[in-house]
């Protein structure tokens, strides 16, 4: 029988994330009539049925044209509107980066980003669709807010507030059934790092569906009495560079934990702010430039070394090089 | 290669029927519905028009070529391989799991024989068969190129960046089929984004445009694909219009988009077995 871990947030329920966003999606709309939506045949799959039965007239149906799209949603903008695109992440960035960079980016444009379908944890349909790279891609992008909510809950609250942010927004989110371990009522401050734990031997910086791992990380490192300081990123860009310095300078070391490749991704950001500010060990779960495959998420984060027990051996790793 | 006779050949597609719901079922993810659809099509190809060397040489001089453009019908490419000697039908359990060589969409990165470029992303398949018919035609290899993609991935602009290119380079030794079961993930095509007369978009494009009225009847589809290979050789590609039954060959699954990407359960796929004879052996 597996030891009951006593983690310091708990759940009672799983729920995917894109639930989370299509929750957010409908309310926002109800909120904001300025907020329409536009999906490339994966009304199902990103939840956005809600809102389009609600707001017939306030949502479009592209079909399979994810270019397209994207310069729809630029050009709705002109009108006042604040579209949010709905489709797979790999969809949703590689397969438009250029769209995306002129008509969106690099024009200023009010557009919301919504991807779906992020990382390992989408399992069985493998590498094709498994974007590892997306999160790199988007925050290279001048102008551009990353965001990748961790649970249900706040990617919900994620999707209502990016309406109140004027400037284009890439809000990452999952496919697979996950712990709700973030309260139902929080408040989302694009940019404000939510410091979740605090300790004093070691920061784990985590983003997406990994801060729920990195939650358990924590429960066991305490068992053997390290403690950890836990910070939820939500906000890849911009950083929150003061909670990041604040944090290391307490603790004097770094994991970063995220479901994308090392390159690109929030540890390279971090370790960008680090080192020109405070250098500190620092250590990376997340892929190591490799491609995904099919399979089932927790097989797929165990195999790629992204869950909690990975986590536990990096954070002693940091700890070690202090 | 021996010809086989229809029964022969309809015996093949109710076996490949089969070993796609299993795999689906395996697993628990997939797409069966035009897997089942686009059987008699596969079967076709791979046991009466296509020569091609299950031995597998990557760049596949001197045999024709296929590439699926619609990645998601995986299933049935899978077993039609397996059946036709690419892999031992065995390996057909390891679909969508770990460390399998069947991948959710087809990959190279495995290694799996059969597959030449990885699909999965709509829309990019009919560019990579064009690239393949020119290296042929610069290599003097006049085996022909086959390509099939969905109605629904019609919407993608690059197939109409593709379907402008290939008539220009005179393109000639290419067949490309379009899986016209009118449905795709959301719905009915007409409903999500009507594609209205693909025929005459086709041939304003320059392409010799063909239609298979019955794309689940063998005999048709091997008529179609022979007329498509008498028009090839005069400067033009071909393109045919293949219309299908999504989920063709089990009744509760035909003609609905429902079963476009999701597995049966225990009973429905019991159920559905009954429909199907096993006259190759279940893997
Ligand atoms: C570029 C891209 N966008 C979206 C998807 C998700 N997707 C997979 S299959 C599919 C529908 C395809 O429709 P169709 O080509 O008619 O295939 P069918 O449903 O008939 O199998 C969609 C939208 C994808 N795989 N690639
Ligand atoms: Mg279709």
């Amino acid at each position: 029988m597996e030891k009951i871990l006593d983690t310091k947030y708990t759940y009672t329920e799983k729920k995917d994330t894109r639930s989370g966003f299509g929750d957010g999606f409908l309310e926002v709309g109800k909120k904001n009539k300025n907020v329409v939506g536009l999906c490339a045949d994966l009304i199902g799959s990103l939840k956005m049925g809600a809102f389009q039965k609600e707001f017939p007239d306030r949502f479009f149906q592209v079909g399979i044209s994810e270019a397209n799209m994207m310069g729809l949603a630029a050009g709705l903008t002109i009108g006042g509107k604040i579209p949010y695109t709905g489709t797979f992440a790999n969809f949703s960035t590689g397969r438009v980066y250029d769209q995306i960079r002129q008509s969106i980016a690099y024009s200023e444009k009010n557009v919301k980003i919504c991807a779906s379908h992020a990382g390992l944890t989408l399992g069985e349909d493998g590498a094709t669709h498994q974007i590892l790279e997306d999160v790199g891609m988007m925050k290279m992008l001048p102008n551009m807010t990353v965001i990748n909510p961790c649970d249900y809950n706040q990617t919900k609250a994620a999707t209502i507030a990016i309406a109140d942010h004027e400037g284009p927004v890439y809000l990452r989110f999952g496919r697979p059934k996950w712990p709700i371990f973030t309260p139902a009522d929080q408040p989302f401050e694009i940019g404000k790092a939510w410091k979740m734990i605090e300790g004093t031997d070691v920061t784990i910086f985590a983003t997406g569906h990994l801060v729920w791992e990195a939650v358990v990380a924590e429960a066991i490192l305490r068992e053997e009495g390290i403690s950890v300081e836990l910070i939820n990123i939500h906000t890849i860009k911009p950083l929150d560079t003061a909670a990041v310095l604040a944090s290391v300078a307490k603790t004097g070391c770094a994991v970063t934990a995220e479901e994308h490749q090392f390159n690109g991704g929030l540890g390279d950001i971090i370790a960008q702010t680090l080192v020109r500010n405070q250098p500190v060990p620092q250590e990376f779960i997340g892929v190591d430039d490799s491609f995904g495959e099919s399979g089932k998420p927790e097989e797929l984060l165990e195999k790629y070394g992204l869950n909690a027990e990975n986590i536990v051996k990096a954070a002693k790793k940091a700890i070690a090089r202090k | 290669m021996e010809k086989h006779s229809t029964e022969q050949l309809n015996a093949v597609c109710s076996q490949v029927r089969r070993d796609i719901l299993r795999m689906v079922h395996a697993c628990q993810s997939g797409h069966p519905g035009a897997s089942l659809g686009c059987t008699e099509f596969f079967v076709a190809l791979y046991f009466d028009q296509m020569k091609h060397d299950s031995s597998f040489n990557p760049d596949g001089k001197g045999e024709d070529l296929f590439f699926l453009s619609n990645g998601h019908i995986s299933p049935v490419w899978y077993s039609v391989l397996s059946r036709s000697g690419y892999f031992d039908t065995e390996e057909l359990k390891t679909f969508r799991k770990i460390n399998s060589r069947l991948q959710g969409h087809p990959a190279t990165e495995e290694g799996l024989p059969g597959i030449r470029v990885a699909s999965g992303s709509l829309g990019q398949g009919l560019s990579v068969a064009i690239g393949a018919a020119l290296a042929k035609k610069i290599n003097g290899d006049d085996r022909l190129v086959y390509a099939l993609m969905g109605d629904g991935e019609q919407q993608e602009g690059q197939i109409w960046e593709a379907a402008m290119c290939a008539p220009h380079h005179k393109v000639d030794n290419l067949i490309a089929s379009i899986d016209v079961n009118g449905q795709q993930i959301d719905g009915p095509t007409k409903e999500i984004m009507n594609l209205l007369d693909l025929k005459a978009k086709w041939e304003a494009f320059g392409w010799e445009v063909i239609v298979t009225e019955n794309g689940n009847e063998i005999t048709q589809v091997i008529k179609s694909l022979e007329k498509a290979k008498s028009l090839l050789g005069n400067g033009k590609p071909v393109l045919n219009l293949l219309h299908t039954d999504m989920g063709y060959g089990v009744d509760f699954m035909v003609g609905t988009h429902k079963w476009h990407g999701v597995a049966p359960n225990d009973e429905q796929l019991e159920n559905a077995l009954g429909q199907l004879e096993e006259t190759l052996g279940d893997y």
